[in-house]
């Protein structure tokens, strides 16, 4: 099995080059260019940038030296941050999108299996339709009208309580200041998480093996634990490959509510300014966590299902 | 003798949303100790919700009336904490599909040695031991190297052998095998009725083996009882059913029967369907099935009637001994 993963990391080599590729020449396809302004420049001074930047030369000529500046592990200058470069502007904002995603998503994996779990257990009954309006609620709300309304109440209407919070900013990770966007990043996904354990664990109820566990005579508990439950989390499994690269590559909306200067952030002022080197850097690396945690998830489904193996 | 699991009035329904089933109808069944009684009856006539009610395994929307007593204890009023004292230890039950029925994630050996855990307090390594045993005991080649494999390892016929196994870990009183071999290839049919009959033989327990199949009944069963629309229509000596059958149905299922000495172009089958539980027809509910069928029939329905020996059938039809 280590031999085929190992044979996957080489395989994701061609795969990022494809993705740069394409990238690269998508952004370059987009009208306008990280110079333009408002009041457009004088063209010699446009020029001179151009040049300064290298964009006056033929497009396959700047695609092939940024190929090699990357192998150099280089991702060049920010257009638009002109005082730093890309690896720094990501080396800023990514712990910052990391801590706040992994804080979300261990919170929804947290909250949401054992609340999925219980509606699951109690079907049809008041705890799970009541479990189940919550989730719909906190999927159907999105998260720029959740947002601004926790802060509301803890930045303003809990002011001068114990409960106030701090409603924007990093402060440099301080644990209060963590709490609102966590939160209002976890709560969908605490919702969607709740809602597949459910499906789940209802579906793998049914099932012939569960019924002969129970003709075993294995008190309930002990069927549902050791019976249904790993055979339940494979749709949850393969919800959370996609939703991790989401929450950890940061999420634009949470980072702008609450002001936190995450790589979200970066990736859409960086498109919107043509800032071509900084959405290149942010986009190979959430390619690249694609590609590795879809790898974790393909792990995780050999361990959750023995007929699955990998040669 | 006395019977070791006795179904006395045992009513089954389910509510749907369009309307009741009455799945099993006020039936009367005991099976004593060392004795196989083979349960028969097309597809849907109740069989396999008769046991389930008794093992406390009904869906949700199933209702158990009326009373089984394992050994003078009565199952269906037993708490679900008594009754898993009861399941796995001193009843089990073997399922139609081998396929479906073993748990995906679980090694053959856990799976077989949880029983003996569960319910007689052993350690693991005894359980396992005795697992490798019971995998013996059950011919499976190989069985040590067996105990640490996952199921989809195993052909259809071995996880039958693995379920029989499972089924006989505590060495219960009373083994419910439904259905043990339909899922099966016919030359592992034949393999894993053997396996039926040398438990039969080398145990005292009380052996239920339910078909849609007279041909599997003939060489396990001591008596035969035959379900049709949740009612027992006969019941005799496996003897007495094969060759002096008194129900129509109980002769139409007989002649359905592929046999080996005579020779048949096509299998006969009983004409039409069976009757929709919902709404059973009036009378005896095979009334609109049978050849026989008269003014009686219609608008009665027969009450099961003491012939000889024990033999019993529900029908109007004067019986004429063969
Ligand atoms: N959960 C359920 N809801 C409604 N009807 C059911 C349910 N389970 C079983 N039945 C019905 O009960 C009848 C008897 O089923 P069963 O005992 O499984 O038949 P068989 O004789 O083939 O074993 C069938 O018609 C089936 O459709
Ligand atoms: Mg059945």
């Amino acid at each position: 099995m280590w031999a085929y993963f190992t044979r996957r990391l080489i395989i994701a080599i061609p795969t990022l080059w494809v993705v740069i590729t394409v990238a690269f020449f998508l952004m370059r396809l987009a009208p306008g260019g990280p110079f333009d302004q408002e009041a457009p420049l004088p063209p010699e001074i446009m020029a001179n940038l151009k040049a300064a930047y290298g964009l006056d030369q033929p497009l396959w000529w700047q695609y092939l030296n940024y190929l090699g500046n990357l192998l150099q592990g280089d991702f060049g200058p920010s257009f638009k941050y002109k005082d730093f470069s890309v690896t720094e502007l990501i080396a800023q904002g990514f712990p910052v999108s990391i801590q706040n995603g992994a804080a979300a998503l261990f919170i929804a994996v947290l909250f949401g299996i054992p609340l999925g779990a219980t509606a699951a257990l109690r079907q049809n009954t008041v705890t799970d339709h009541a479990a189940m309006t919550v989730a719909m609620t906190g999927i159907v709300i999105p998260n720029f009208v959740v947002g601004p309304l926790l802060a509301l109440i803890f930045g303003i209407y809990l002011r001068d309580t114990m409960f106030a919070l701090p409603v924007a900013g990093w402060n440099n990770g301080a644990l209060p200041n963590r709490i609102l966007p966590v939160i209002c990043l976890a709560l969908p996904f605490i919702a969607y998480i709740a809602r597949i354990t459910r499906a789940g664990l209802i579906e793998t109820l049914r099932t012939n093996y569960v019924r002969t566990a129970r003709a075993k005579g294995l008190p309930f508990r002990t069927v549902v634990l050791r019976h249904a439950f790993k055979s339940a989390m494979i749709p949850v499994v393969t919800y959370l490959g996609p939703a991790t690269v989401f929450l950890l590559t940061g999420s634009m909306v949470i980072e702008t509510i609450f002001g936190l200067p995450g790589i979200g952030r970066y990736f859409v002022q960086g498109a919107l300014n043509r800032d071509y080197t900084l959405v290149m850097g942010v986009t190979i690396l959430a390619a690249s966590m694609v590609i590795f945690i879809n790898l974790l998830v393909d792990m995780a489904y050999a361990w959750l299902d023995p007929k699955v193996r990998y040669e | 003798m006395t019977s070791v699991l006795e179904i006395d009035g045992l009513t089954v329904s389910f509510s749907t949303p369009d309307g009741d089933v009455s799945a099993v109808s006020d039936i009367s069944l005991s099976v004593d100790a060392g004795e196989c009684l083979g349960l028969v009856g097309e597809s849907g006539s109740g069989k396999s919700q008769t046991f389930m009610a008794a093992l406390g395994l009904l869906a949700d929307n199933g209702t158990a009336t009326g009373e089984i007593r394992l050994d003078g204890i009565d199952l269906l009023s037993a708490s679900e904490k008594k009754l898993n004292t009861l399941r796995g230890e001193r009843i089990a039950m073997i399922f139609q599909d081998p396929m479906t029925s073993l748990t995906p994630h679980m090694k053959i050996g856990r799976q077989l040695s949880e029983v003996l855990i569960e319910h007689q307090n052993v350690d693991t390594k005894t359980g396992w031991a005795r697992a490798l045993d019971m995998l013996n005991r059950v011919h499976i080649p190989a069985a040590e190297r067996r105990l640490d494999m996952y199921p989809h390892e195993l052909s259809g016929g071995l996880r039958q052998r693995v379920m029989i196994a499972m089924a006989l870990m505590c060495e219960p009183e009373v083994i419910v095998a439904d259905e043990p071999t339909t899922a099966l290839d016919v030359t592992v049919q034949a393999q894993i009725l053997d396996l039926l009959t040398e438990v039969k033989d080398n145990l005292d327990a009380a052996i239920v083996l339910i078909t849609h199949d007279l041909g599997v009944v003939a060489g396990l069963a001591d008596r035969v009882a035959v379900m049709y629309a949740g009612r027992i229509v006969e019941q005799g000596t496996v003897g007495d059913i094969f060759a002096s059958p008194a129900h129509p149905y109980t002769q139409g299922l007989l002649a359905c029967t592929p046999r080996l000495d005579v020779e048949t172009e096509e299998l006969i089958t009983i004409l039409g369907q069976p009757p929709n539980l919902q709404n059973l027809p009036s009378g005896c509910s095979f009334h609109p099935r049978c050849t026989y069928v008269v003014e009686q029939c219609k608008s009665e329905r027969p009450a099961l009637e003491v012939m000889n020996n024990g033999h019993i059938k529900a029908c109007f039809r004067p019986h004429v001994e063969a």
